[in-house]
Order: C-alpha cells, then sequence, then structure tokens
C-alpha cells in the first residue's frame, strides 16, 4: 500500500523466516514499519506474532533473513537496546521487586534517574487507577491485569523510539481497556514514537493503529491503511477464516462418516 | 480411579518438559539409591553378629530395643529434610467429579511406598529373621517385634507430613520441641530419666504380648486419620491460590551507588538474595560453613596435610561463591528474556555478577581469620584460597553459568532440590576445588609449602590481572548460548 508522505523507515525485515521442527511458522517477505507509525499486528492463534516480535527483539534467532531496527542488525549488534523497549509476557516483570523498585530499576537501565521516574510516573495515575503505587506489595503478587499495567507503563519509560507490546489490551478490565487506548494514542500522535501492538482485539487496533497486518500462519494475508471500513473488513475476512474453517471440518467429518 | 491417578502420574513422569534432560540426574539418583539398600541390607543382615561379637554378655535385640527410639529421632529428621508427601496438581482435579477422599487417600498410599519406608525393612527384616534363628523367641514373638517396628516406622511417616505441613515455613516453632529433645538427651546422659529404656521395656512388653505390636499400627491407622484430615481441610482452590502476601518493605541501597554502571545490578542482586526462600537459605548455610574448619583444625591426623587445609580453604572462603555461582544467570531465568531485551550489556551483567561473588568471598576470609589460633600457616593458606577463588574460580564458574539452561524456580527451599541442576553443575566442581588441592599438593610434597602457596597466590593474581581479557571471553560465551539459554529457561516444571 502506498503511502503519501515521505518517510524514514524504522523497522525492516526481509525474507524473514523461522522454523520450529519443519514447521515455517513465519515467513515475511519484506514488511517496512516507518517512523513514527502505530503499527497493529493481528491474527489467530499461531499466526506468528508473538514470533514476530521474538525475532524483533532477538530473544529467537531466524532461521533465514534479518530485521533491521533503524538500520542495526538486532541479531549482530546491541545498539538498538537503548532506543527500544517492550513488554511482550511476565517474564518481563521482575517478581520479588515492587512496581515503584522495577520503574527506578528500568529507569536506571534508561538512564533516568529516581526523580526522573517519579515524575514520569505522575501522568500515570489514572492509568494505575491506585492499584500499583504505595501499595507495599511485590510484583508476584500483584493481579494478572496489574502486572501487565506495571510492564506496559514502564516499556514507556526513558523516551524509546520503538515499542513494542505483545497483546497489551488482553487481560485489562474495560476501564483500563479504554485508557489504554487513549494513552497510545496520545502517544503517537505527533510524536516519533514506533509503537507496535498485537492483538487478538480487532475493535481495539482499529481504533489506535495508523496500519494494521493480519498475519496467517506466519504469511503477511493484509496490510491496511486503517479507515473508517477498517474493522468491517477485518471482521469480513476472519469471520471469512471462521467458515472455511468450519467447511473444512465438515468436510473431513463427511469423509470420515462415509 | 486409582489407576487413574497412576497413569496420571505416570503421564506427567516422562511428558515433562525436562524428562530427557534430567535423566542423567534420575541415574544418579539410583545409584545413590542402590547404594543405601545394599548398605542397609549389609547392616541388616551382620547387625546380629556383629553386636553379639562386639557385647557378648548382651542379647543384640535389647541393644536394639534401646536404640530404636535414637534411630527413629534420626530417621524422622532425615525425613523431615528430605522427604516430601508424594503431591498431586489438584487444580484441574477440583472441578471434576472425583471424590475429595480418593484423592487425599491416593497422596497419603502412595507415600507408603516411598524409599524410606523400603530401606529400614532392609535393616529390620533380616535382623529379626536372624534373631528368630539364634534366641529362643518364639516365631509369633519375632514376628510381633517385627510388626510393631514396621508400624513405628510408618508413624514416622506420616508424622513427618504433619510435622512439615506445620513447621516447614516456620522453623522458630520446633524450637520448643527440640528443647524437650534435648531435656531428654540431658536426662538420659546424667541417668535422672532414661525416656529409651522406657521404650525398651515397650517393645519387650511385645515381645511377651505379641497382640501389642496392634498398638503401633493403631497409632500409625490414628496419624494416617489426621493426615487425611489436615489434606481434606487444604482441598480447595484458595489454599493453593491464596498467595501469602508479604508486606513489601522497599529497600534502596544507595551506598552501592558508587560501584557506577553496575550498581543497579548489584542492588537487584542484593534484593533477590534478601528477598526469595532459596537464594535467602544460601547466606545461611554460608555461615554454617564457616565452622567446617572446626572439624578439621583440631585434627592431628591433618597437621601433615596442608592440601587438606586447602580444600577447607577453598570452600570455607568460596562456599557462596560455589553456591551462588553455580546457578548464574538461572537464578534471574523467570525475567531473563527482559534482561536480554532490556538496555543491558551482558558485560556489565556479568561484571556485576563477579563483583557480588568477590565481594562475598572478601566477606567470608574475613571472618575465617580467627582460624589463626590453630596456626599462621591456616591463616596464610586460607588467605591464599580466597585469591585463587578471586582469580580463578570465579571466571571458572561464570564461564560454566553459560551452558546453565534449566530454570530456578526462586521461593523453593535448596534442600536437596536439584531444580536447575545439569551436567555444567557437576563438571565445575572438578576444576573448582580438585585443581587447586592437586597443585598445592604436588608443590608441598616435592619443593616446598612456600612455593605451594606462592604458585597458588600467583595463579588467583594472573586471573586477577586479565580479569577484563576473561570476563570478554565469557561475555562472548553467554553472547553465543543466548537462545538457548533464554529457550530452557522458560521450560517450567522440574
Amino acid at each position: 500500500m502506498a503511502l503519501n508522505k515521505q518517510e524514514n523507515k524504522m523497522i525492516t525485515a526481509t525474507n524473514l523466516t523461522k522454523v520450529y521442527g519443519g514447521t515455517k511458522v513465519l515467513d515475511v517477505e519484506h514488511l517496512e514499519i516507518p517512523k513514527g507509525q502505530s503499527f497493529g499486528l493481528v491474527g489467530n492463534n499461531g499466526a506468528g506474532k508473538t514470533t514476530f516480535f521474538s525475532l524483533l527483539l532477538d530473544l529467537i534467532q531466524p532461521t533465514t533473513g534479518s530485521i533491521f531496527n533503524n538500520e542495526i542488525t538486532v541479531s549482530q549488534s546491541e545498539a538498538w537496546k537503548p532506543f527500544t523497549s517492550s513488554f511482550i509476557d511476565e517474564s518481563f516483570l521482575i517478581g520479588y521487586l515492587t512496581p515503584e523498585e522495577y520503574f527506578y530499576f528500568v529507569g536506571e537501565l534508561r538512564n533516568r534517574n529516581k526523580a526522573d521516574v517519579a515524575a514520569f510516573l505522575q501522568n500515570f495515575d489514572e492509568f494505575f487507577n491506585g492499584e500499583i503505587l504505595g501499595r507495599k506489595k511485590y510484583l508476584r503478587d500483584l493481579s494478572k491485569g496489574n502486572q501487565k499495567k506495571v510492564g506496559i507503563v514502564a516499556a514507556l519509560i526513558g523516551d524509546p523510539e520503538v515499542v513494542i507490546l505483545d497483546e497489551p489490551f488482553a487481560n485489562l478490565d474495560p476501564s483500563t481497556q479504554i485508557r489504554l487506548k487513549a494513552l497510545i494514542k496520545k502517544l503517537t500522535a505527533g510524536s516519533e514514537m514506533t509503537v507496535l501492538i498485537s492483538s487478538h482485539d480487532l475493535i481495539h487496533v482499529t481504533e489506535v493503529c495508523e496500519r494494521i497486518v493480519v498475519l496467517d500462519k506466519g504469511h503477511v494475508v493484509n496490510d491496511i491503511k486503517t479507515s473508517e471500513a477498517t474493522l468491517k473488513e477485518l471482521e469480513q475476512y476472519f469471520a471469512g477464516a471462521a467458515v472455511q474453517v468450519d467447511e473444512e471440518q465438515q468436510e473431513n467429518s463427511f469423509k470420515s462418516e462415509v | 480411579m486409582y489407576q487413574r491417578f497412576i497413569s496420571l502420574q505416570w503421564k506427567a513422569f516422562y511428558r515433562s518438559a525436562s524428562f530427557g534432560r534430567s535423566m542423567g540426574l534420575k541415574i544418579f539418583m539410583a545409584f545413590i539409591a542402590i547404594y543405601f539398600s545394599l548398605v542397609f541390607l549389609t547392616l541388616g543382615i551382620g547387625l546380629y553378629p556383629l553386636l553379639k561379637e562386639a557385647f557378648p554378655e548382651q542379647e543384640p535385640l535389647q541393644i536394639v530395643n534401646r536404640f530404636l527410639l535414637v534411630y527413629l529421632a534420626l530417621e524422622l529428621l532425615m525425613r523431615f529434610m528430605l522427604q516430601t508427601l508424594p503431591v498431586m496438581t489438584i487444580k484441574p482435579l477440583l472441578s471434576l467429579p472425583i471424590l475429595k477422599s480418593k484423592v487425599v487417600n491416593y497422596v497419603l498410599f502412595r507415600s507408603l511406598f516411598s524409599f524410606f519406608n523400603f530401606l529400614p525393612l532392609l535393616l529390620f527384616v533380616p535382623f529379626a529373621v536372624f534373631t528368630g534363628y539364634k534366641t529362643e523367641y518364639s516365631v509369633l514373638s519375632i514376628t510381633a517385634w517385627a510388626v510393631a517396628v514396621i508400624g513405628l516406622i510408618l508413624c514416622i511417616n506420616y508424622l513427618n507430613f504433619l510435622l512439615k505441613k506445620k513447621f516447614a515455613d516456620d522453623l522458630k516453632a520446633l524450637l520448643p520441641y527440640l528443647i524437650i529433645a534435648l531435656a531428654l538427651y540431658g536426662l538420659e546422659r546424667f541417668d535422672i530419666f532414661s525416656i529409651t529404656e522406657v521404650f525398651a521395656s515397650g517393645l519387650n512388653y511385645v515381645l511377651e504380648m505379641p497382640f501389642l505390636a496392634l498398638l503401633p499400627l493403631l497409632l500409625a491407622f490414628a496419624l494416617f486419620k489426621w493426615n487425611q484430615k489436615v489434606l481434606k481441610s487444604r482441598f480447595y482452590l484458595d489454599e493453593s491460590l491464596k498467595a501469602k502476601v508479604t508486606e513489601a518493605k522497599s529497600q534502596d541501597f544507595a551506598w552501592l551507588r558508587r560501584f557506577g554502571g553496575i550498581a543497579p545490578f548489584l542492588q537487584l542482586d542484593l534484593k533477590l538474595i534478601w528477598r526469595n526462600k532459596r537464594p535467602k537459605t544460601l547466606i545461611f548455610i554460608s555461615l554454617l560453613i564457616m565452622g567446617y574448619g572446626m572439624i578439621f583444625y583440631p585434627q592431628d591426623t591433618y597437621q601433615d596435610l596442608p592440601s587438606v587445609f586447602v580444600f577447607v580453604g577453598i570452600f570455607m572462603t568460596g562456599i557462596f561463591m560455589i553456591n551462588f555461582g553455580q546457578f548464574i544467570p538461572a537464578w534471574d531465568s523467570s525475567y531473563y528474556s527482559m534482561m536480554m531485551a532490556q538496555n543491558i550489556p551482558l558485560k556489565q551483567y556479568l561484571n556485576a555478577k563477579a563483583a557480588l561473588i568477590i565481594f562475598s568471598i572478601v566477606i567470608l576470609t574475613i571472618l575465617t581469620t580467627p582460624y589463626v589460633f590453630f596456626g599462621y600457616k591456616i591463616l596464610v593458606i586460607n588467605i591464599v584460597c580466597a585469591i585463587y577463588n578471586i582469580g580463578i574460580n570465579v571466571p571458572v564458574l561464570l564461564f560454566a553459568g553459560s551452558f546453565n539452561r534449566k530454570r530456578i524456580d526462586l521461593e523453593k527451599s535448596p534442600f536437596m532440590n536439584y531444580q536447575g541442576t545439569g551436567a555444567a553443575q557437576w563438571l565445575v566442581g572438578l576444576p573448582l576445588l580438585i585443581m587447586p588441592i592437586l597443585i598445592f599438593w604436588v608443590l608441598n610434597k616435592f619443593v616446598s609449602f612456600e612455593v605451594a602457596t606462592i604458585v597458588l597466590a600467583a595463579l588467583g593474581l594472573l586471573g586477577i590481572i586479565f580479569k577484563k581479557a576473561i570476563m570478554e571471553q565469557i561475555t562472548e560465551a553467554y553472547r553465543k548460548n543466548k537462545y538457548a539459554m533464554i529457550n530452557g529457561f522458560k521450560q517450567t516444571g522440574e
């Protein structure tokens, strides 16, 4: 899809594949994400969303091809780390720290002192809804949803240029989902921050992302610039996928009956 | 239903993620089991003739009766430390139409087949058979005696679980019982009141009146019922889900800030150690090991064997290094992906670990200085060992750490806890302890004590001088193994 404005590319994936035990779980020929874009990744289970993010963070090794983050090959240099931050799952949290300590720790890694972090956290009072700060609890004792809030906010500390959030809406209560959407919109509007989000929830992604890429069994099957019609289009696509599966199943059961 | 439970557990065993990987460990444990079985069997067969020879004027059975209480106490202690109730994951069973009592009974019955119940049989059954042949006790009496002993062992089996439930998290509550045990020991020692005699005469009554053997069995049954009650009351989701929420105290360790770039990691490591059960216990173990010297230094036998003192020195000054270092970086396994994706240069991360261990070596070495009381040589050896530990053993351990693939659960007790143990842990012991002892032994034997100590210290100093280059290599090893580590640390389960 041709985009109008002239853009600097931030993330580029070329010939990227990942094979697990003979099965190709990701196969992306070429994908470019320009600077400042809010990018959404949708797909059914096993579509390769988390695999893509893990490759981008150099947590797994690509079978072929490579990912460039601001022209740095992520699997060869660590130079992308200072401007990239992420929250993938609870393995990104340190269970025996309090939320405050965790924020300060991440802050220190990103050259922000305690005062900076404390000032930064003041912006999130509403988002935290009084359930995070000053509760004298370790992260391991927080509920899943509250852990997620901590992870998301920690990923925003230190003005990263690239933020990667895997399923940020899952496990959040409705109010927090709405607040998170507002937060992401605020972050990306008029800033250079590139935000990558994956989700199962089509409504949420269409609301916050400028561009949506649909993955299916590791392939990019759709690349849409978000508009009024996007949600319909996506719903139709996934409903179609469901119908297809249904038909296949019926066919199979038919066969087995014969 | 029980068959289904058995098949479930069997599947849990051989389908566990680390089934193949921990095979080596299982084989090792099997060898240990066979070894102990043989020892107990030999002892069981040989006990009668041995006692007869040592105390010809006494009845071996009477001696055994008098020692049985001590034996049972020791067994209880052993079991308390080593044996755990065979657990089933009950969460998925809660919503299924299965009677709670069935699950509870299954778990309790299964504990009967524990290796700990099998071992004493090897000891007491041959002894009973032997005694039956050699003495004029009737078959019935001897059988009753054996049944009584087995009953007592079963009591210990179930008593252990009750104690564990009650005291595992609160060892301080054991104190009054320990005091009672000590008091009984004192009374025994000063011939005021002998509990073992009372116990022995009880067993003699069993020999006279065989039906009394039912008493221990009844007691075992009562303990079984008690266990049943306790377990049943815990058969609720909130029991296992109810997290023990401790009030978190924020700590800062601000004084660490002077260490610059590695400060945040040092702070994190100190919190890791202080707030989690397994690493926290290591601190206490390290302090306990400080007493190790008392076993060796006063003995005359070792005075001409300074190599033994090298072993003690490496061990005492390096005990925290060994215990903590062998599981680097698995301590951080539950959040290792974050550490790898965050803005953390690997080199700094590893330098922080090294700094922490070196700090511990310095502290422990200072704590061992009072041993100078046993001669200046011991002080010299300990300091040399500390230098060797810092220069050579710390990098060796860090390097071995790059082969760690196993996740560690920070909240579990370290006793008999093999979680996180792999081939790397066994192999690394070799250079760690044997190398310095060997070097020292050879030089001390063929040249002199002075040269031997100087060479060990020089090796350590070399390591310290080339630390930067060595750390560079180690970092490279971690970088190479990064993906395998991330993947390995994600595997939960044994």
